[in-house]
């Protein structure tokens, strides 16, 4: 079942929010064990909303998003509901203020079953950093889903929830839905609120949604998606209605095939895909263009200086002082600071810092933070010049499919590789969508990016609409 | 405590201004001074996880009249930075301040030195930061207590060119700054509460040498007089210093103004790397022609301009002038004083000597003044019109000083009104003259000098109240008549 499908079975009362809440919270609860996609169910919250949903369904005040069951990364914060970022120094936290976008969801009268698993702070492709446990693929439970939205994807993916929020600094939307075969939208940096999630990489930071379908995705982006006054790098834009921008057909769009987006050591079967992918959209009317994103290989390298420097500022201010997890009997101001920290952190999160730190400090700043941003800005460039020509851009999502539990957790530049296609849209700040287009020998999902202009997200969402309406690839679900 | 003349002192000045607005910088909470502690605080100032910060259009507005009072350069495009440092009461871990592009540069002002001469102190950079909170080390051993309402108070950091030279300069470079921001009412400009702070950059070097020596700065100076006296004390440290061979270490040093003198900060205090780079949670701040060209139009009449108005319009004297537009409420007072008819000149004489050594002497300050400015201007105006003399002035006055009545009720009930009707000072004249024959005799014997007596004792008689051109006139032509 799908969102779309499930709006239409409230609308018409053939099914109530508590009934579908119900069935929701009883399949979390048979699987959430084996998956381990939520950190927190949030029971009688969740009923609540359900129910209040009900109402709303019979007076006349219902949106097409009351009654649906969600589940939101924990990094949104949510007022009273423990708000973990995957990190045990927030294990305890709960914030006594909502994050715009949980806000904006409550408002329109979804359901929030509970808080997604995510990688600690953002900062993982594996899911594995974080405080709670790893993630595992529902199409493989030895396989890692992807992340740091790995939860949402997973949740998705096992069919706890209709649909999910994530956010994605480096590709934390798109790689995990790539590897766990569902729809996964990154928007415009500045189209959805940034207040109340708990930051990564503020100028890299945006919150989007995964779901079965573009269809769906179209719904909760519309809900969650404006500007903010409480984010002042929230866009100053109408919002388009995006579901009624949704077409079948691509007649006379222009589609962008860039060089670097395919090395000669890509996957063959991601390549394969990605190729029959071309021969669809031709078929669809749509025309394809080969184009040069010359500065990509430099994104890999810019990205891990510009996102660790600003994320060891952000998470200064875990320091065991005001909140969060404070260290035992500490001897000293200073050994309050150490120990609250290093004992609060996890491996990945603390190199992370010690990278920022470096990259930050006297003398090494012009080396490295003023030549990444400069560098970020010729990335950015490169795109522009791309979409004079062409309406959308398509490439990989991932360099794999779905890896094994523990394969690269050790290896952190192996790791990092796990971004390769995502990170570019990140530095430039457009949006880009990841839908499942193939499977692996193994039975894996396959997902390929679409990237488009500032803003243009109804185009986005109106190809991959397109392409999931002339192929099967989104109707893929793992065996139960 | 005077240096060597060999030597002369380069002195810069770092004044870091609290704004009046209205809420904190980036979040909606109270700058209300001296409320319980964290009362005045929110998720945004205090810096919970996932909260962004949103910029206070009345500071900015604030901070182009200030750029505008210097004549400084406003920036179109300014940019906030991160300063990264790990203390209790900062809660975010940095500081958010502007760094490479602050929005206001080159600006200057002209300070009057003690022997007259003016000189131009030319201003580097103004620009806008957060304040941080407090760290209270009292009470319970072992324990510290963070008052975190200060959290998130606009400042202004006004820094100068290292343009002065003594200590005095440096004295009257922030009494006209600080009479600036008071004019502009943006900041209280209170030292001892901290709403005023300022360190001071100095070194040393001898006369006609260009190469500025080694400098230290000085922080913890809590009032203009410790500025001062710091600043003196710094240049004679460094002088000796030099003279006995050996050189200055850069460093930083608190003032303690309960010795007198200056030590080190420990070295740990200060040994900060605080890795800037640009807040990435804020926009850069554009600033359009037109939004500082309304600002102008509001702009206040600055110290400068008024008083050279008060000397060029009003015909007062430069010191007068001086004195009335020291403050923004001195020179509000005397204009309203004016304003109620009263002769610049004689409103200028009354303020500057009878109001201000009155309040000098009870310790108040103009504002507690229960004498109100429009009272003071009707007092004049009733002796510009005869009908009190200048001495029951001065006893109107004193009633006034004490209950804050208006002078025409007091004149009333004390029956002061001045006696202008010649009849009746003829009667009381006719009466003086019968009660003195003696001295009537040795007027006209040529003794001119009795006239003084028969004026005494015809203003006794009358209480003071009688006109005193008319009570000469008359007495005059009785005499020689």
């Amino acid at each position: 079942m799908t969102l779309v499908q499930a709006a239409s079975l409230l609308r018409t009362r053939q099914i109530s929010a508590q009934e579908l809440t119900t069935a929701f919270l009883e399949r979390i609860q048979r699987l959430n064990p084996i998956i381990n996609a939520f950190i927190t169910v949030d029971h009688e919250g969740a009923m609540q909303a359900a129910k209040q949903a009900d109402a709303r369904l019979n007076n006349g005040t219902a949106t097409p998003m009351t009654g649906i069951p969600i589940g939101v990364k924990d990094l949104f914060c949510t007022e009273n509901l423990t708000t973990t970022c995957g990190s045990k120094m927030l294990a305890q936290f709960r914030p006594p203020y909502e994050s715009t976008v949980t806000r904006k969801l409550k408002e329109a009268g979804a359901v929030i079953l509970g808080k997604t698993n995510m990688d600690e702070f953002a900062m993982g492709s594996s899911n594995e950093t974080s405080f709670f446990g790893p993630v595992k693929n529902p199409w493989d439970i030895s396989r890692i889903p992807g992340g740091s939205s790995g939860g949402s994807a997973a949740a998705l993916a096992a069919q706890l929830a209709l649909a999910t929020i994530g956010s994605d600094t480096g590709g934390s939307i798109r790689q995990p839905a790539a590897l766990t075969g569902i729809t996964g939208l990154k928007p415009t940096y500045g189209r959805v609120s940034r207040s109340g999630m708990i930051a990564f990489a503020s100028s890299l930071d945006q919150a989007g949604p995964m779901a079965w379908s573009a269809a769906d995705a179209a719904m909760v982006l519309h809900t969650i998606a404006g500007y903010d006054p409480l984010d002042s790098t929230s866009i100053q834009a109408d919002v388009p209605d995006y579901v009624n921008a949704l077409a079948t057909r691509m007649d006379g769009i222009r589609i962008g095939i860039p060089t670097e987006y395919r090395p000669d050591n890509l996957n063959a079967e991601i390549q394969k895909a990605l190729t029959e992918a071309e021969q669809t959209f031709r078929d669809l009317g749509a025309s394809l263009v080969p184009i040069s994103l010359p500065h990509t290989r430099y994104a890999i390298p810019t990205y891990y200086i510009i996102a660790p420097a600003e994320a060891s500022s952000n998470l200064a201010r875990y320091d065991g002082i005001r909140f969060g997890y404070r260290c035992d009997d500490p001897k000293d101001l200073k050994d309050m600071y150490t120990r609250s920290r290093n004992e609060g952190f996890g491996a990945e999160v603390k190199r992370r810092i010690m990278l920022g730190t470096y990259v930050l400090s006297s003398g090494y700043y012009d080396a490295y933070y003023r030549k990444a941003q400069k560098v970020r800005r010729l990335i950015a460039d490169d795109f522009h010049q791309a979409f004079q020509h062409v309406d959308l851009i398509l490439t990989p999502t991932t360099p794999t499919t779905a890896f094994p539990l523990g394969d690269k957790i050790d290896d952190p530049i192996a790791m990092y590789l796990s971004d390769l296609f995502t990170i570019s849209v990140n530095l430039a700040g457009l949006p880009a969508m990841s839908i499942p287009c193939g499977a692996d020998q193994l039975g894996l999902p396959i997902g390929m990016q679409m990237i488009a202009p500032i803003l243009k997200e109804d185009k986005l969402l109106s190809a991959a609409h397109a392409f999931q309406t002339a192929t099967p690839w989104h109707q893929r679900k793992p065996e139960p | 405590m005077s240096h060597d003349p060999l030597y002369e002192m380069v002195i810069g000045l770092e004044v870091h201004a609290q704004m009046r607005t209205r809420s904190k910088i980036f979040c909606g909470c109270s700058t209300t001074f001296g409320a319980e502690a964290n009362t005045q605080i929110c998720p945004v100032c205090a810096a919970f996880p996932g909260v962004l910060p949103v910029l206070n259009t009345e500071l900015v507005q604030m901070a182009i009249k200030t750029g505008l009072a210097v004549h400084g350069k406003i920036r179109e495009k300014s940019e906030f930075s991160r300063k990264n440092y790990f203390y209790p009461d900062l809660p975010a871990g940095y500081q958010i301040s502007q760094f490479e592009l602050p929005i206001i540069e080159q600006g200057e002002l002209t300070i009057e030195r003690d022997d007259g001469s003016h000189k131009r102190i030319g201003i580097t950079r103004i620009h806008m930061e957060v304040d941080a909170g407090k760290s209270l080390h009292e009470g319970i051993q072992g324990a510290s207590w963070i008052d975190l309402n200060r959290t998130g108070t606009p400042l202004l950091e006004i820094v100068s060119e290292p343009d002065l030279s003594t200590p005095q300069e440096a004295g009257a470079y922030l009494k006209k700054l600080r009479a600036i921001l008071r004019y502009l009412q943006v900041c209280d400009g209170n030292m001892e509460e901290g709403s005023l702070r300022c360190d001071a950059n100095v070194s040393v070097r001898r006369h006609g040498h260009t190469k500025l020596g080694t400098r230290t700065e000085l922080k913890n100076l809590n009032s203009i007089r410790n500025v001062m006296r710091a600043i003196e004390y710094e240049a004679n440290r460094q002088i000796d210093i030099l003279e006995s061979g050996g050189s200055i270490v850069q460093e930083t040093r608190l003032w303690d103004a309960n010795i007198n003198a200056s030590r080190p900060m420990r070295n740990k205090e200060e040994a900060h790397d605080y890795r800037y780079f640009p807040e990435p949670d804020l926009p850069p701040l554009v600033i359009t022609q037109q939004r500082i060209d309304a600002v102008a139009q509001h702009l206040p009449e600055l110290p400068d301009a008024k008083r050279q108005r008060f000397v060029r319009d009003l015909g007062l004297s430069e010191y007068d002038a001086g004195v009335l537009t020291a403050t923004r409420e001195m020179a509000m007072f005397f204009e309203e004083s004016v304003q109620q008819g009263a002769h610049p000149k004689t409103a200028a004489n009354w303020i500057s000597v009878e109001l201000l050594g009155r309040l000098n002497r009870e310790n108040l300050e103009i504002e507690q003044s229960k004498v109100s400015p429009n009272h003071l201007g009707r007092l004049i105006t009733l002796i510009q019109n005869n009908e009190i003399s200048g001495k029951i002035a001065k006893q109107v006055f004193d009633i006034m000083f004490e209950t804050g009545a208006n002078p025409e009720t007091i004149v009333q009930e004390h029956g002061l009104k001045q006696v202008s009707d010649t009849g009746a000072i003829e009667s009381i004249i006719a009466q003086v003259l019968a009660d003195n024959p003696q001295q009537v005799q040795q007027y006209r014997e040529g003794k001119t000098k009795v006239m003084g007596f028969l004026v005494g004792q015809v203003m006794k008689a009358t209480q003071g109240k009688a006109n005193p051109t008319a009570v000469n006139a008359i007495l005059q032509d009785k005499l020689t008549g």
